[in-house]
């Protein structure tokens, strides 16, 4: 190995895009999450995997803006080649404006991430108009596009949410997630309230959406399966703290911690 | 041949299974295997069942970790050590330069057959179009019915399973190709089909290591063998 940078080791993607230092979050006396360090890069799906209560979830509120962490920092590169900008240090309304814009968060339950009683165009279209769009017949075309490629049937745009099935709520959700083009998507349990059939329509949808835009993503799931078909690589989570990484592959078929190898023959193959 | 670049290189590479969780047993595997492969080279790993042909074949994919040793795939011209590299280097490593051929094909929901064929071809940048017709000429070629090529092959045959993925991995043939069990399900004629894949991409300077359980289509692609047995011995002693 060279020692010395060439410039163009500096530029381009050879930089993560969130950089997270021993985060740390804690409810009292109870750990959360603990010294929690990782680096995401551009393009890269990262999994988080573990069992209700190890801290998944914590930390992913933590990463994506939501909860200040009790310790660490979270490192942000909020457009190609700018300084790093730790999160927690804007100021609330900046760390808001770049949630809605550079990040998209998809919840687990579709209803804390889309708007009930507004038209599932309208849903889509706000967020172009948080980005400062404003002229009405792009946004609808957009909203249009974005609804046929989460499969939503064009002529339902002026429908509610609350007259979608979970199913359409949740790919509803995403396209609302991934109209504004995010650099980074947080994904909490996206398939987790779904019947099996409609989790594979759901999976499949994600999986060509994440490679064919290179979106970076950090999903927390405790279906293996999931993190099989979605992830790069994986960071597995017990009481708070990281008990092993890898490759996702490597991770799940030869897993080198006892609570990751407990993991991973716990799941009946189907 | 020895003027060809070596395209694998295994240094010293042990692999110990742990199980935690069973009173931390340990399975010793083998025991400091040693081996190159270059460019036009088909190593065939031979050895009983259970000596840990898979599980080097694995460890080469970087889809198991070895205990100890270092395993350099040539990738754009370098060697990267699988063994210790980053999850990203090594997608990219496998993305362009390593592929793996198992018996089994794992089926994504809703994803036709043509699809999974052109899938590497989209990756690597070919032209959807091209791709498409490639993908389609290598689904004929291993005789896969034209009516199954726009479904997802979770209904097909095992064979026909293993046919869609034979044609997914030599669409375009890697640099450096692993194959575990190729042929275990398919008929003579597909068999042949398999072996000429292999002598295909072998001339076009791939370098290959892959297990055979039938015998003539071993004898058939072999260049050279690796008994791995003699490792495992090394293993059992320790």
């Amino acid at each position: 190995m060279n020692a010395l940078v060439s410039p163009n080791t500096l530029k381009g993607a050879l930089r993560p895009i969130l950089s997270a230092r021993s985060v740390s979050r804690f409810y009292g006396e109870r750990i959360g999450c603990a010294d929690v360090s990782f680096d995401l890069w551009p393009g890269e799906v990262l999994g988080i995997v573990g069992e209700s209560g190890s801290g998944k979830s914590t930390l992913l509120r933590c990463l994506s803006g939501i909860d200040r962490p009790d310790a660490g920092e979270v490192l942000f590169e909020a457009t190609p080649g700018a300084d790093f900008l730790e999160i927690f240090d804007l100021p609330e309304q900046d760390r808001r404006h770049l949630m809605r814009t550079a990040w998209g968060i998809v919840h687990q339950n579709p209803r804390d991430g889309l708007r009930m009683d507004v038209s599932a165009g309208g849903n889509v279209g706000e967020r172009l108009m948080d980005r400062g769009d404003r002229h009405y017949g792009r946004i609808r075309e957009a909203a249009t596009e974005w609804l046929t490629r989460v499969e939503i049937e064009a002529g339902r745009i002026d429908d509610r949410p609350r007259q979608f099935s979970g199913g359409m709520q949740q790919r509803l959700q995403i396209a609302r997630v991934l109209v504004s083009n995010p650099r980074l998507v947080f994904m909490d349990e996206p398939t987790g309230g779904l019947d099996v059939s409609v989790q594979a329509r759901l999976l499949d949808l994600l999986r060509v959406l994440v490679r064919d835009l290179g979106l970076a993503a950090i999903i927390v799931t405790h279906d293996l399966a999931v993190a099989r078909l979605l992830t790069d690589r994986l960071m597995v989570m017990k009481d708070g703290r990281v008990v092993e990484t890898g490759l996702t592959d490597q991770v799940l078929d030869d897993p080198q911690h006892a609570y990751t190898q407990l993991l991973t023959s716990a799941v009946l193959a189907v | 041949m020895s003027d060809q670049p070596e395209m694998i290189r295994v240094e010293a590479v042990s692999k110990t299974f742990t199980l935690h969780n069973q009173g931390s047993v340990r399975l010793p595997v083998f025991r400091d295997v040693n081996f190159a492969v270059r460019a036009g080279e088909v190593l065939v790993l031979a050895g009983a069942s259970g000596a840990g042909k898979s599980s080097l074949l694995r460890i080469l994919y970087g889809n198991y970790l070895p205990t100890n040793g270092r395993i350099e795939i040539r990738h754009d011209g370098e060697m990267v050590d699988i063994a210790s590299a980053l999850p990203r280097t090594i997608l990219e490593v496998r993305r362009r330069t390593l592929g793996f051929v198992s018996q089994f094909l794992r089926v994504i929901p809703r994803v036709s057959a043509l699809d999974i064929v052109r899938d590497p071809l989209l990756a690597r940048g070919v032209d959807p179009s091209e791709a498409t017709e490639r993908a389609g000429a290598m689904l004929a070629r291993l005789n896969l019915p034209e009516r199954l090529w726009s479904l997802a092959p979770a209904t097909f045959s095992g064979g026909e399973q293993q046919r869609v993925n034979i044609a997914r991995s030599f669409v375009d043939p890697s640099p450096v190709m692993l194959i575990d069990e190729p042929t275990a399900s398919l008929d003579a004629r597909n068999r042949d089909v398999v072996v000429e894949l292999i002598a295909e991409a072998r001339s076009r300077g791939s370098a290959i290591v892959g297990i055979f359980h039938d015998e003539s289509v071993r004898d058939r692609v072999a260049t050279r063998w690796l008994d791995i047995t003699h490792f495992r011995a090394a293993a059992d002693a320790a």
